[in-house]
């Protein structure tokens, strides 16, 4: 039996077992970001913050350098990456433009006209 | 003998309550979306049920990645307003009703529905938005007593949207086999097309979406024949949270009245619907 089962769509993420799966450790991370004593602490340093929470090396480093492609790619679920970019004042719109090449302004520009309805 | 007396479908988008939280309502980005709610509102003013029953998922907030169900009901007396990192939303805690979430659970489990059982939940924008979809200025308590069910629809695979149908037809049964109370109000929510991840994010598909809106009301079987990778295809990953709303029709009867529907792009990255339906006969 393949393990491909779900669907192959170019350009999108489905979070599906193997990608839960590597993700786990970042995703947990993510969610403790909801208090703010975690946010202080996470603040305070942000690489022990990941290493306590068990990131792989990649996973940190992508975390640190703010690259929201890498984190899909290690198995981030966008609901939890969306509390990190919540804290650093990010809208669901910035990380639309960071994963289409565009930037935040011309992103909300594509979805007041009606959305990106030819991908 | 309970009676479902309407079925609301509604988009569930946090910026859709951080706008009402905010009193940003009449701004020209989101005026159009508000007054394509106005109808529904005032209708559904006036048919306050005994209780409502709303399905929903949550986003990283009441429940984390170590356990998903597919199928959860809350059976707690009340439902506190998660923080989801910026502070709850101002609107009140939700009041459950124990006795229905009981009655609901054992009637489901007897059709063959095996459902995980919430007797502590914290309900995110997924619950509250569409909360104050149907009522915006709630004051001190929601309408009635809400009952929550919890749709997996993050973590592939989802349930099918034939399944969804199926637990909204037992439902729509269990309901009519309670004594408890008198009318009951269903909610579904969630979609409708949008991607939020991904080279294809900002997606949109208003064609699928008017069809869905459509067929939600006439042949909600031909929605619920479609496969998940249809529904990730034509609607995006994000949605097919289009599945929640098959829930709440299932509960309704085969012809109901369409009261209102209304449609905007956007909601922030997605497409905002509303469809309410009057179950009453006749």
């Amino acid at each position: 039996m393949s393990s491909q089962i779900r669907p192959d769509l170019p350009g999108t993420y489905v979070f599906d077992g193997p990608t839960s799966r590597r993700g786990h450790a970042m995703n947990r991370m993510f969610m403790s970001l909801r208090a703010e004593q975690a946010r202080a602490e996470f603040r305070g340093d942000e690489a022990a913050y990941c290493h306590r929470f068990a990131l792989t090396g990649d996973q940190t480093g992508a975390v640190l350098e703010r690259e929201w492609q890498a984190m899909l790619d290690l198995g981030g679920s966008i609901f939890y990456m969306y509390k990190l970019a919540l804290m650093d004042g990010h809208s669901m719109q910035y990380l639309g433009g960071v994963f289409t090449g565009m930037s935040e302004a011309e992103f909300q520009a594509a979805m007041l006209a009606g959305g990106r309805t030819d991908v | 003998m309970s009676e479902v007396i309407w079925g609301l479908a509604t988009s569930h988008v946090p910026s859709i309550g951080a706008a009402m939280d905010r009193e940003k309502t009449a701004d020209p980005v989101w005026a159009p979306l508000f007054e394509g709610y106005r109808p529904a509102r005032e209708w559904l003013a006036g048919h306050t049920p005994d209780v409502a029953i709303l399905v929903y998922n949550d986003h990283a907030n009441g429940v984390d990645l170590d356990v998903v169900p597919t199928f959860a009901l809350g059976t707690a007396e009340s439902y506190r307003v998660a923080d989801e990192g910026f502070g709850r939303r101002p609107v009140p805690d939700v009041t459950g009703d124990p006795e229905l979430s009981f009655h609901l659970l054992q009637s489901l489990m007897d059709e063959g529905f095996d459902l995980t059982v919430f007797q502590e939940l914290d309900v995110d924008h997924g619950f509250t938005v569409p909360l104050s979809v149907w009522t915006p200025d709630p004051g001190e308590a929601w309408p009635c007593p809400v009952i929550p069910i919890m749709v997996n629809v993050i973590r592939y695979p989802q349930p099918t949207a034939a399944r969804c149908y199926a637990l909204g037809q037992a439902l729509g049964r269990a309901i009519a086999s309670y004594d408890g109370v008198r009318t009951v109000g269903i909610l579904g929510t969630g979609g409708m097309s949008h991607q939020l991840a991904g080279a294809r994010a900002g997606f949109i598909n208003s064609s699928f979406d008017h069809m869905f809106l459509e067929q939600i009301a006439r042949d909600p079987a031909k929605l619920a024949a479609l496969t998940r990778e249809q529904y990730i295809r034509e609607a995006g990953s994000e949605g097919i949270e289009l599945i929640m709303w098959l829930v709440m029709r299932g509960a309704l009867n085969a012809q109901v009245r369409t009261v209102h529907t209304a449609y905007h792009v956007p909601a922030s990255n997605t497409a905002a619907g509303l469809a309410l339906f009057d179950n009453r006969p006749g």
